[in-house]
């Protein structure tokens, strides 16, 4: 994958990818901020139902994570997943219009922002079970073993699934069976209100990759360049059929939980700080450093994202809405004779 | 694999007959595998994977940690990644473990993805009490995944239906539970030979008769049927169905006895309220087959208790073939 040129004083995603994938690796990071952007502003006007988990702030984790990634890996994501979406190369269109509900969406209408999935490029979903996805993404990795497909799954869970029985027996089970799985944790310093301090008895989430005879490792999550490089050594170590690895990436979520936050349990001047960390503007920097893009281009790239969420909406807006008469018809592939 | 090459039919056991059911999905289908506790060189808890590993060695037959949520969550990522699997719990109340996966994840995933993939994953549950295992070892819990949309539910009571049912569901785009007694696994009966399917969804009349019908589940259907050639003597000529799938329930067997009978009793191992018995009494009670009713519907399930020690204790709290004996006489006297 290292393209030009082999300097390593040169940051890791400089030197391993295309000055053009990292243009569009940026455009992709706008495209999530603006897109939860919209989403909160289309929740504000009444235009979408339910709740929501906004990534705001996180984009260089699941951006980052998925660039080593072709349509053949799989994904499986959490309930904070739109950017995982983005970075599997979702249509930003039909994620609006599963969030609007219309049948136009990735599920139809059926599973809204919490289950957007997109199976034909290898996005197995989002989870709204904390740590539901960790055993699916063991299971994708033996269907890829056992098929002998090459691919690579990336399960990506929160701080707060490590404490589940799920991320344990998962992570013990890839690594017995040696799968190509990369487990990446965007440890976002909070399962809901609940500190990782609180709740989790080792320091780093990573730290437990060691318990399950894996290597585990931990990354500033806002930068972009730090997370590849993590991310694409234990994907090459997967695809190379050495077995799974741990990757933690600290990041911060600048919205609440969800809109029934009312953040109570962190300071304004931490969210203030980690806002003065956003991982958006990092990028740009960085590659406008390396000459890979100018100021203008920066903007013009911002401006491409916009526009396409303006059309993104419009799309979803003018989608049609589900049929209630067919609110049963994808319970069984078959239908059922009951 | 049609009859006529393969015309043969031998006594197999139940346990032989779900073997010989693996043994030909292996064969057949090599995306088709095996996952459970101690299943390989063991032979499973109760000896029905038995020696299938030397034939299709680890990779196929494939040991799991005892982790049964996380066993179960990598069959479904397998099943929806284009693997088969047959994964065996050791005994059906360990579900438990792996309700999330099974009841977030397997039953809804096609549904909650508008339809973009499927889940062909099927489960194998030993059931029931009568092996002195207790409460914890013992449960009948086919209801609790019955009430699930997304799943199927099937109860074979017979080595035939057994290994028929069991090719259906590796057939079958979506998740199947199978929920196998664990007394019947020694019992013997005549099985066809080669690949045949048992649908999943339709009962079996197991006793054509005329004056009560007892739909009865798994081993119940066995003591129904015992109870069924005793009630001769009273004149009393029982019809007895055998349910096979709880979902999705085979309405218009259960329906067309009844009108012809006017008498419904449903006899099944698990918890009497709220049981499989209550959506068969409901079905009919909902349907023009209530205006045939000559009697009350008399339900015969488990006492409202868990599954006790005592070998006593055990048999009195799930129906005996008395228990139906009795009930029929009743409800045909009018004693209802």
């Amino acid at each position: 994958m290292p393209e030009t040129p082999q300097n390593t004083n040169l940051p890791y995603a400089i030197r391993a990818y295309s000055p053009e994938r990292l243009r569009e690796a940026l455009k992709k990071m706008y495209l999530v901020r603006k897109f939860e952007e919209g989403a909160e502003d289309s929740y504000m006007r009444g235009l979408i139902h339910g709740t929501m988990h906004l990534s705001i702030g996180q984009e260089a984790s699941a951006i980052g994570s998925t660039m080593a990634l072709t349509d053949e890996d799989k994904i499986t994501s959490t309930h904070r997943g739109h950017g995982h979406c983005v970075g599997k190369g979702a249509d930003l269109g039909k994620m609006f219009a599963e969030f609007f509900g219309k049948e136009t969406g990735y599920c139809k209408g059926r599973g809204g922002s919490m289950h957007i999935a997109d199976p034909s490029k290898g996005n197995l979903g989002a989870n709204g079970i904390v740590g539901g996805g960790l055993p699916i993404a063991v299971g994708a990795a033996l269907s890829a073993k056992r098929l002998g497909t090459g691919a690579v799954t990336i399960c990506f869970f929160g701080d707060g699934a490590n404490n589940e029985g799920a991320f344990h027996e998962a992570l013990n089970m890839a690594s017995i069976w040696k799968l190509p799985v990369v487990f990446v944790c965007e440890n976002n310093k909070y399962g809901m209100s609940t500190s990782t301090e609180r709740s989790t008895a080792v320091k780093n989430i990573a730290e437990r990759a060691a318990a399950y005879s894996m290597p585990g490792v931990t990354v500033d999550g806002n930068d972009f360049s730090a997370v590849t490089e993590a991310v694409d050594a234990a994907v090459e170590r997967a695809r190379a059929g050495d077995g799974p690895s741990l990757v933690e990436n600290l990041t911060y979520r600048w919205r609440g939980h969800s809109k029934s936050d009312r953040n109570r349990y962190r300071t304004k001047e931490e969210i203030n700080e980690w806002m003065g960390r956003d991982p958006i503007p990092a990028m740009a920097k960085l590659l406008m450093e390396h000459h890979i893009i100018t100021e203008d281009g920066v903007a013009a790239i911002e401006a491409e994202a916009e526009k396409i969420i303006k059309d993104a909406i419009e799309f979803a807006t003018n989608g049609p809405d589900p049929k209630v008469e067919a609110v049963t018809r994808d319970v069984y592939t078959t239908e059922a004779t009951a | 694999m049609n009859a006529q090459n393969e015309p043969e039919i031998r006594e197999l056991s139940y346990a032989e007959a779900i073997r010989e059911a693996m043994d030909i999905a292996l064969e057949a289908d090599p995306s088709v595998l095996l996952m459970g506790e101690d299943i390989g060189v063991y032979g499973g808890a109760f000896q029905v994977t038995g020696d299938l590993v030397e034939k299709y060695g680890t990779d196929r037959v494939m040991d799991t940690p005892i982790s049964e949520l996380g066993g179960a969550g990598v069959a479904v990522g397998a099943a929806l990644t284009g693997l088969k699997p047959i994964f065996e719990f050791q005994f059906s109340d360990f579900a438990a473990l792996a309700m999330e996966q099974i009841v977030n994840q397997a039953a809804k995933v096609r549904f909650m993805l508008g339809g973009s993939v499927s889940v062909p994953l099927v489960m194998r549950f030993p059931a029931g009490s009568g092996t002195g295992a207790a409460a914890q070892h013992s449960q009948s819990i086919e209801a609790w995944l019955g009430h699930v949309p997304g799943l199927k539910v099937v109860q074979p009571s017979t080595p035939e239906d057994a290994k028929g049912l069991l090719l259906a569901a590796v057939a079958d785009p979506d998740p199947v539970m199978i929920f196998e007694h664990k007394l019947l696994y020694k019992m013997k009966g005549q099985v066809p030979g080669g690949h045949y399917t048992t649908p999943i969804g339709k009962a079996a009349i197991r006793r054509v008769g005329k004056d009560v019908t007892i739909v009865a589940t798994s081993i119940m259907v066995h003591k129904a049927m015992e109870a069924a050639e005793q009630l001769r003597a009273d004149d009393i000529d029982a019809e007895v169905i055998d349910l096979r799938t709880v979902r999705p329930m085979d309405r218009d067997t259960v329906l067309s006895s009844v009108r012809k009978t006017g008498r419904l009793i449903c006899v099944y191992e698990g918890v009497k309220t709220l049981g499989v018995g209550a959506e068969i009494s409901a079905m009919v009670a909902e349907s023009d087959a209530f205006d045939f009713l000559d009697a009350p519907i008399v339900r015969l399930g488990g006492a409202e208790c868990p599954i006790p020690y005592n070998p006593e204790l055990e048999k009195a709290v799930v129906p005996q073939m008395p228990d139906i004996l009795a009930a029929a006489r009743d409800i045909v006297k009018g004693r209802v």
